[in-house]
């Protein structure tokens, strides 16, 4: 196997490894605003998919799918983030700094008004404090 | 050893290094505890990963208009990314999506309470 | 029409320009050649976009100091790679996960446009984004990823005043430049 080989081999690996967690993510939530970012790291994954794709076949067919992914990944952080922050803001006039301890940390997913996916309680078994 | 296998080189090595950040990336994901640290380490990295692959495309291709189709994509990616961070950042931090354990200082709170405070004070808005 | 009247929407689509230029690069960028068609199709397509979405003009000093520009950008360009390598190889440290930080960060500069450019620059380069931004105080706030201790937090308080020095010496204006030096 060529040096060159062997390096696309690694790209290919490195990027499978990043949609697949990137998917992990969209799956496991647990906040609408994780599965967002989660989305837009794969879909820049995608972009650089796209790229790694032109240098292997030596082409420059696909630039025009990197220029409109690049230029809409946008819209869909935008817009769930303004929908988050407006169906949020009943919450904040009943003050919005809730007492320390009650964040939504590990084991304690946030109680009240707000539906599960709303709380941003980490994945224990992967990003819990080490 | 001539250019063309040095740049075809550089080429390669640009992809790998794009390919790595994407993965760091992905772990970053995985790992990290709130929204907000997620979304930092999953976003950056990866610009800078793109902006690598370009690179790549760049020196692979060889030719001056080639870096003129790939800079529209540079440009996107630039001004886009930090509006997205921004909105993220502020409607995790509004929905309290960050974990206070792993916070060492909050120097917004404050301001937040105080800004509430006044809105309060004048009354609802509408 | 009165003279005034005419002498300032003059002035108005003269600040236009400059985005009209913009947008038309930016057009033939995309097609990847130069026609007389792609560059007549341009010119119609931004007038149209700067009619139709039009913005408020940015107040620019037009004042441009080509060296500190040449700083701020190698200073940014440095500081993109750098940190993309850290936040990643903070991503795999085996040894946990970081502390980040709410950091409010007060402003020298009174205008619109640089206050933007310091966000976009602190947003782009990773470990640090703006999360909350308050226009009359020239207040940034941040969040600052891998905040170990209060020293961090200072540490990078004075790298955002510093981008703010660097982008005021290269495109600030008089003012600006004058409440640096106070």
């Amino acid at each position: 196997m060529s040096a060159a080989s062997l390096l696309f081999w690694f790209s290919g690996t490195m990027l499978l490894l990043a949609s697949l967690f990137a998917l992990y993510r969209i799956v496991r939530g647990p906040s609408i605003l994780d599965r967002m970012i989660a989305s837009d790291m794969l879909l820049t994954t995608l972009v650089i998919v796209v790229g790694v794709e032109m240098v292997y076949n030596d082409h420059l067919d696909t630039v025009p799918l990197m220029i409109v992914l690049a230029s809409t990944a946008i819209f869909a952080s935008i817009s769930v983030a303004r929908y988050v922050s407006k169906q949020d803001r009943p919450k904040d006039e009943s003050g919005r700094r809730r007492p320390l301890g009650r964040g939504p940390t590990a084991d304690h997913p946030a109680s009240g008004p707000e539906a599960p996916e709303q709380a941003g309680n980490p994945a224990p078994e992967k990003g819990g404090p080490l | 050893m001539n250019l063309d296998a040095i740049l075809d080189g550089a080429a390669l090595i640009c992809l790998a290094l794009g390919a790595f950040l994407s993965m760091a990336a992905g772990v970053g994901l995985l790992r990290f505890p709130d929204a907000l640290s997620r979304m930092h380490a999953a976003t950056k990295p990866q610009i800078m990963g793109l902006f690598f692959v370009l690179a790549a495309i760049a020196l692979d291709q060889r030719s001056w208009v080639t870096v003129l189709i790939l800079i529209p994509v540079v440009v996107l990616q630039t001004l886009t990314a930090p509006i997205s961070a921004h909105m993220i950042g502020r409607a995790a931090y509004r929905t309290h999506n960050f974990s206070d354990e792993h916070t060492l200082v909050d120097e917004l709170g404050p301001a937040v309470d105080k800004a509430t405070r006044e809105q309060r004070r004048r009354g609802p808005e509408r | 029409m009165s003279p005034a009247e005419h002498g300032f929407i003059r002035r108005l689509r003269l600040r236009q320009l400059p985005v009209m230029i913009g947008l038309v690069v930016f057009w033939l960028m995309l097609w990847g050649d130069v026609t007389a068609l792609n560059v007549v199709v341009g010119v119609v397509l931004a007038i149209i976009v700067t009619r139709v979405f039009y913005l408020p003009p940015v107040d620019i000093s037009g004042r441009v100091n080509p060296w500190w520009l040449l700083r701020y950008l190698g200073y940014f360009l440095r500081e993109l790679v750098i940190a993309s390598f850290q936040v990643a190889f903070l991503a795999l440290d085996p040894r946990g996960v970081p502390h980040s930080s709410f950091v409010r960060v007060k402003l020298r500069t009174k205008s619109d446009f640089i206050l933007t450019m310091v966000g976009m620059t602190i947003s782009l380069i990773p470990g640090s984004l703006v999360a909350e931004v308050d226009r009359y105080q020239s207040t940034l706030y941040l969040h600052v990823l891998n905040t170990r201790t209060l020293k961090d937090v200072e540490a990078m308080r004075r790298e955002v005043r510093w981008i703010e020095e660097l982008l005021i010496r290269a495109v600030g204006d008089r003012n600006d430049l004058r409440r640096l030096g106070a």
